[in-house]
């Protein structure tokens, strides 16, 4: 077998968690902003440039979920445990979001801002255990013959709570830039003006967690601070500042869509960060993909699977994508 | 070693999340071919009232189906916070046949539902069947997948065990496990036979309001030809799930019957009442039929099975719960059967519209197919304890390390999660019922009204004049 079934499966699973946190993350941004927006309309507005994705965005989670337990089975189990209640609490979340996103179409003026309210706290709920979820990643586990063997509540430390608000910050931007984008008029220029104060907030996260990892992980530190990696990894940061500059710029242009698309290149610059990191290891601080992996067998049959039906997902998500393209204006809701 | 009442309360969390979940694919899984059997008969006969029914029935798909996409990724994560050494051990077997199942319902969302459910006037007839069919395919797809990995917990082959975690050696003997296809069978026709339970029940209370309209009449006829149809179907392929589980699972099928030992040279009675005690290693208060029980186990006068006593004690399901479960079940089941023969009566005498008695009955045994489900899945799944892969993983060497007080936070947070949530769906869900198909004059589309012309999420297919809580329409 030429093929390594592991490094292929992390990739599936990396991407597919990429297009997770890109796509449910504006949905969450959406919410996370809407206790900021005093208008009514205006918040039906914003729910409603999602309304025909966010459904679909959220399915990249279920597949990420099964995908997980398929290919990495110890990673799956570990992970899980070690972040049990954080996981509760996103599910719980997530749950609570989706379903006041349907019915704050559906309910009568009377009821309306209860699930107003549940929609903001759902999508708080679940982007803070994430980012907690997160945090606690990049900590490490404790591992002891194939069980977590740390606490149940190791996940709750200063820097994983940090990291919770740095999701949020993160999903926010992607929000507010995504806002900027589909919409016109004076809801654009208070997203503009949110968006613009969110990125020197998301740039200062950034900057905490990348020195506050090394900081705590003397192995992370070494990867990135030994030479030559220093001169191959330098690039990251640098661009960094370059895009979160550049967005700072364009939104102050008037820019419409280059804000959004910058601001998932700052995602992508900080996931691409975090993989240099702690790579090739799922469960760290110490056990690669290799180390667990389900057996080959049992990989090389769901990527059949996989192979076949996630390039029919992506078709049909672009050709969604591209359906609702352009501005959403008020009284035009295609909920 | 986690403590005893940490592994009741992570059983009793899956337990109670995975039973709500079931209820909405079951309820997917019916209406999905009750769709495309109207959309044919539509095609078919042009009756606008197949039509008419098409789209009714469809905006109540839309909204069961969203529930069960919600509740579902619940379960695609609690394998892993709940039984983290399971998936260790055996998520290289029950890991591909989830992702399966998830990918086909992804492909199926993808693909097919917006087609079946706004695609009524964009779509040619022709095409447009295809994706309702499309549908009705991909849920009995995901079905499969689900009991391929359920039965093959239940009866395991086509594996070895290498450094401790399950190897899949052969998929085919994997997937086609033994009790796979009485299982494949028996849950499918539960499916169909709740959604007809269900469908029937409110044709029902329409006729009861004094909504008579062919579209009611049809509802309520439709559904109980199937009940007719098909609750014989499902005690006969019970009978032979039955028999299945004795030559794989004879301690489950024990339990079952509060059966702890033979009497040499007796045949088995049928125990139609008792309490089995687990610790005294007897059943209480029998009423036994004699004979019975030879006869239904064993198809024969004289035959017997093996006694609860035979089993180490260890290795005991819970008799006292599955006594009753199946019972309950199999009770509901002879129900089932009795409704379908009544209605043919009724049908000869010409007044199956008009008996407001049989109609009570038929309201009555709405939910009565959900329940015989729940009952006969608890009897199953608790049936194969004290393991979780049987004869090979025992649950207490699968369950996660959690304090008792993460479990009951957790476990506090779903049951008023599920509750709020799921009963606000499915309240909403009876409103869409009790609102009733609307007729149609030319060709419109109840669906479509208001809508623009761009595809949405499945319960935009459900009307917006429907209060999911409060007043109502």
């Amino acid at each position: 077998m030429g093929i390594d079934l592991p490094l292929l499966w992390a990739l599936i699973i990396g991407f597919g968690l990429m297009m997770y946190v890109i796509m449910d993350g504006f949905d969450l941004g959406i919410g996370i902003l809407s206790p900021f927006i005093a208008r009514r309309e205006d918040r039906d507005l914003m729910v409603n440039t999602v309304a025909p994705v966010w459904d679909g965005n959220e399915t990249w989670l279920v597949l990420g979920g099964a995908a997980m337990l398929a290919a990495f089975p110890l990673a799956y189990s570990v992970l899980l445990t070690a972040l049990y209640l954080p996981i509760i609490t996103m599910l719980a979340g997530l749950i609570w979001r989706g379903v006041a996103f349907e019915f704050r179409f559906k309910a009568d003026d009377a009821h309306k801002p209860f699930w107003d309210k549940a929609f903001a706290w759902g999508s708080y709920i679940a982007a803070f255990s994430q980012g907690v979820a997160l945090g606690t990643f990049i900590n490490g586990f404790t591992v002891v013959n194939g069980s977590y063997s740390g606490g149940g509540l190791d996940w709750l430390t200063p820097f994983s709570l940090f990291t919770g608000a740095g999701v949020l910050v993160a999903y926010a931007m992607l929000g507010a830039t995504w806002l900027v984008m589909k919409t016109e008029g004076l809801l654009q220029a208070t997203m503009r003006q949110l968006a613009r104060r969110t990125v020197l907030l998301l740039l200062a996260v950034i900057a905490v967690v990348s020195l506050w990892t090394p900081a705590n992980h003397p192995e992370v530190a070494a990867r990135w601070f030994s030479f030559p990696n220093l001169l191959f990894f330098a690039p990251v940061p640098l661009l960094v500042a370059v895009a979160a500059a550049w967005i700072f710029v364009a939104l102050g242009r008037g820019r419409q869509v280059s804000p959004f698309l910058l601001t998932l290149v700052l995602l992508f610059l900080g996931y691409s960060g975090l993989a240099i990191s702690l790579w090739p290891n799922i469960i760290p601080p110490g056990i690669s993909i290799w180390a667990a992996a389900s057996p080959p067998q049992s990989m090389g049959f769901a990527l059949v699977g996989a192979l076949l039906i996630i390039p029919f997902i992506l078709a049909y998500t672009a050709w969604s994508y591209y359906v609702f393209r352009g501005k959403v204006r008020a009284g035009e809701g295609y909920h | 070693m986690p403590s005893e009442s940490a592994l009741e309360l992570a059983r009793l969390q899956f337990g109670f999340t995975v039973s709500f979940h079931i209820l909405f694919p079951a309820i997917t899984i019916g209406l999905a071919s009750y769709l495309a059997v109207l959309e044919g008969l539509w095609l078919w006969k042009k009756n606008p009232v197949y039509r008419e029914l098409y789209h009714f029935w469809a905006g109540i798909f839309a909204v069961n189906f969203a529930m069960g996409v919600v509740s579902g990724l619940v379960m695609a994560y609690e394998f892993g916070t709940n039984w983290a050494r399971f998936s260790a051990f055996a998520g290289g077997i029950t890991g591909p046949l989830l992702a399966y199942e998830v990918l086909t319902a992804f492909f199926l969302e993808a693909g097919f539902l917006g087609v079946a459910l706004f695609g009524w006037n964009k779509v040619g007839p022709g095409l447009h069947f295809f994706a309702t069919l499309m549908v009705a395919l991909g849920t009995l797809i995901s079905t499969t997948w689900i009991l391929a990995s359920n039965s093959w917990m239940q009866t395991p082959q086509g594996y070895a065990i290498v450094n401790g975690r399950v190897v899949p050696v052969d998929w085919l003997k994997v997937i086609f496990n033994p009790s796979f296809p009485f299982r494949l069978a028996h849950m499918t026709i539960a499916a169909y036979l709740a959604t007809a339970l269900f469908v029937g029940a409110s044709g029902a209370w329409h006729l009861l309001k004094g909504r008579d309209t062919p579209a009611t009449r049809k509802m309520l006829s439709m559904a109980l030809w199937m009940v007719l149809l098909v609750a014989p179907i499902q005690i006969m392929v019970g009978d032979a799930h039955g028999l299945n589980t004795l030559e794989h699972q004879p301690a489950k099928i024990a339990a079952i019957e509060g059966h702890w030992e033979n009497v040499p040279g007796q045949p088995l009675p049928l125990l139609v009442f008792g309490i089995p005690d687990m610790q005294a290693e007897k059943t209480r208060f029998a009423v036994e039929v004699p004979r019975l029980g030879s006869i239904i186990l064993t198809h024969s006068l004289r035959g017997t099975i093996p006694g609860l006593k035979e089993f180490p004690a260890a290795d005991r399901p819970n008799s006292t719960i599955l006594f009753w479960s199946f019972r309950v079940m199999a009770g509901l089941g002879m129900l089932m059967l009795m409704l379908g023969l009544w209605a043919l009566l009724l049908r000869w005498r010409r007044s199956l519209y008009e008996s407001r008695f049989f109609l009570r009955f038929v309201i009555l045994m709405g939910p009565t197919g959900l329940i015989a489900m729940l009952a006969g899945w608890f009897t199953t799944e608790i049936g194969r304890q004290p393991w979780v892969v049987y004869g090979v993983l025992r649950t207490s060497d699968a369950v996660s390390f959690h304090t008792t007080l993460a479990l009951s936070v957790s476990l506090l947070i779903f049951v008023v999660m599920y509750f709020a949530v799921f009963g606000t769906g499915i309240s909403y869900m009876i409103r869409l019922v009790a609102q009733g198909p609307r007729e149609e004059i030319g060709h419109p589309s109840t669906v479509e009204a208001g809508q623009t012309l761009r595809p949405a999420r499945p319960l935009s297919a459900a009307p917006d004049d429907v209060n999911p809580i409060g007043q109502g329409s």
